[in-house]
């Protein structure tokens, strides 16, 4: 195949995947846009086959190899509960990151094979590209295993921050931009070893110090890393198709870590700083008074709600850890045939990754036209009779809009005390991942309901 | 004097990153999860890389110390793949609208 039908082939799956993305603006496009996706992706391979046009017995194990990754990858998404998307998406980076080292690391000791010189004499461009895309794949992965292993719960959530950190992390940094100087001079591969090794360590180092809550900020910062070190790699092969959709996914990263950041009122720099929490924690536990809750059971929740005539749902992580998302769609169709009018308020950063709340609602079959944003309905909440908290906490914490001193002040949150009543489903009064008491809890106007969320809603259903 | 290839390379990505960055804004806030998932599998297009080095192997010789590296990142990219579009897909499909009977 001609070098230049094969760019023009590269382009048009570049293309497809803007489409894909495009698709995404709204549910009804969107699965189009995945059709468009995968058509891209297909052009892509095959194109890649034809152009190098080496049908031996390579060929053979090359698509052995593809067959058993996409049977693993096949079978995992089939089998995935949807709770466990933010772990998915984390792993899912991870070998992103890993594939860009992998490709980064053939290319560099066979260049001839990616028509990049020869070994001990590449091109210098390739060369830092490839010194690139390596260590942003390097970071990538090793970042990607500690947001999973964390979310998975195999590493604690809290933020592991020890002395110097910061500066640890600064002189690494330096260390991996001395090492690629070295490495465009010198050739020599035991720099690139030592590149890769040291990008694999500010990985790890970069995401440990991140705290549980921040989670949507680290996964959408990964998503970005994946995409440039995809751009990284298609420089190296000099391949559009490759650098299309690493632009792309790295802005979409990029957009998605600060339309998080912007939900939690902090810098980019403050979440990445890491140690949120950490510090607050102390502050929050001296001040800790014992103020009186009124707490309620079932039946108590259920007559509230029966004679409301409007009810706003405000569904948080606690929500996907107790996989309450279905007995709550049974609870609202009692309610909704009960003439009581219901809809879903989610915060941009309730659940551990963007839009957690919304798939999990929408595998609950609740329609996706009752489901609203911050900015949509919180206005709405002065005029709803009950407001139903399930696994949300710190989003809806009016002290981040009253007291200044406050971690959180400046949040935007869900004006949920605006309701006539409030109903709080928690185990406990613990504080959110913030560490701060909510106010929320000792507000004439809320019932807290201790209990699992999931047990708890399907006893309301029972008393409805 | 002509114009570095590179130049054009790099046109295309900051046009790219632009064109990304205003067709990531339209796309509605319930859909994020999903986007994620589907910007994960099309980040895997890196397979062209994978399958170029695994196919770089001298006559004969499937398995060379470049070629291994290449096969592990087509399994990874493979994966990812897969997984990323079928997720999607699996997601996507439940996104549903209020019936009209109501």
């Amino acid at each position: 195949m001609s070098a230049n039908l094969s760019a023009i082939l590269y382009l048009i799956s570049g293309v497809l995947f803007i489409l894909a993305l495009r698709g995404l603006s709204s549910p009804e496009t969107s699965r189009q846009g995945n059709l468009f996706g995968i058509i891209g992706m297909l052009i892509a391979v095959t194109v890649t086959f034809l152009s190098v046009g080496n049908f031996t017995t390579g060929f053979i194990f090359v698509l052995i190899f593809l067959a058993i990754g996409g049977s693993v990858g096949a079978f995992i998404a089939y089998r995935i509960p949807m709770t466990a998307m933010p772990e998915l998406v984390a792993g899912f980076h991870s070998l992103v990151g890993l594939a860009a080292v992998f490709v980064a690391i053939s290319a560099f000791i066979n260049p001839v094979a990616f028509n990049l010189g020869t070994p001990g004499n590449i091109k210098l461009a390739s060369l830092i590209e490839m010194a690139i895309g390596a260590a942003v794949g390097a970071i990538t992965f090793s970042g990607s295993v500690i947001a999973f292993l964390k979310l998975q719960g195999i590493m604690s959530g809290a933020p592991i921050t020890f002395k110097g950190q910061h500066l640890l992390n600064a002189l690494l940094l330096i260390l991996i931009l001395i090492l690629t100087f070295y490495l465009c001079s010198t050739q020599s591969s035991n720099l690139f070893w030592i590149l890769i090794a040291v990008s694999f360590l500010i990985g790890f180092l970069i995401i440990i110090p991140i705290g549980g809550a921040d989670m949507p900020v680290v996964i959408s910062m990964l998503n970005s890393y994946s995409g440039w070190a995809a751009a990284g790699i298609g420089f190296t092969l000099e391949n559009t198709a490759l650098i299309i959709t690493g632009a792309l996914v790295g802005s979409s990263g990029a957009i998605l870590s600060y339309i998080m950041c912007k939900g939690m009122n902090r810098s980019f720099f403050n979440v990445i700083l890491g140690g949120f929490g950490a510090t607050e924690q102390a502050s929050g536990n001296q001040n800790k008074e014992q103020r009186p809750v009124k707490s309620g059971n079932a039946d108590d929740a259920a007559f509230l709600m029966k004679n409301a005539s409007s009810v706003i749902i405000v569904p948080g992580y606690g929500m996907a850890v107790a996989q309450a998302q279905h007995a709550l769609r049974e609870m609202v169709d009692t309610l909704k045939k009960n003439d009581i009018k219901v809809s879903y308020a989610i915060h941009p950063v309730a659940g551990r990754m963007p839009g957690h709340m919304n798939v999990l609602l929408a595998e609950a079959n609740v329609p996706y036209d009752e489901v609203f944003e911050l900015e949509e309905i919180n206005n709405d909440f002065a005029n709803a009779d009950v407001a139903f908290v399930i696994g949300a906490n710190d989003v809806t914490n009016p002290v981040a809009k009253t007291d200044p001193q406050s971690p959180i002040y400046g949040m935007p949150v869900l004006d949920v005390e605006k309701c006539k009543s409030v109903l709080f489903v928690k185990r406990s009064l613990s504080p959110g991942y913030a560490g701060i008491d909510n106010d929320l809890f000792y507000k004439e106007n809320t019932l807290m309901l201790f209990a699992d969320a999931k047990k708890m809603t399907e006893d309301i259903t029972k008393n409805l | 004097m002509e114009i570095d290839p590179f130049i054009f390379r790099l046109s295309i990505f900051i046009l790219s990153i632009f064109v990304g960055y205003y067709v990531v804004w339209s796309v509605t806030p319930s859909l994020h999860t999903p986007l994620m998932s589907v910007t994960n599998a099309i980040s895997s297009v890196i397979i062209v890389g994978a399958i170029i080095a695994a196919l770089s192997g001298n006559d004969g010789v499937v398995f060379s110390s470049s070629s291994i590296y290449g096969f592990l990142a087509i399994i990874l990219a493979a994966v990812n793949i897969f997984g990323g579009f079928l997720v999607t897909q699996r997601m996507l499909a439940m996104y549903k609208k209020k019936k009209k009977d109501k």
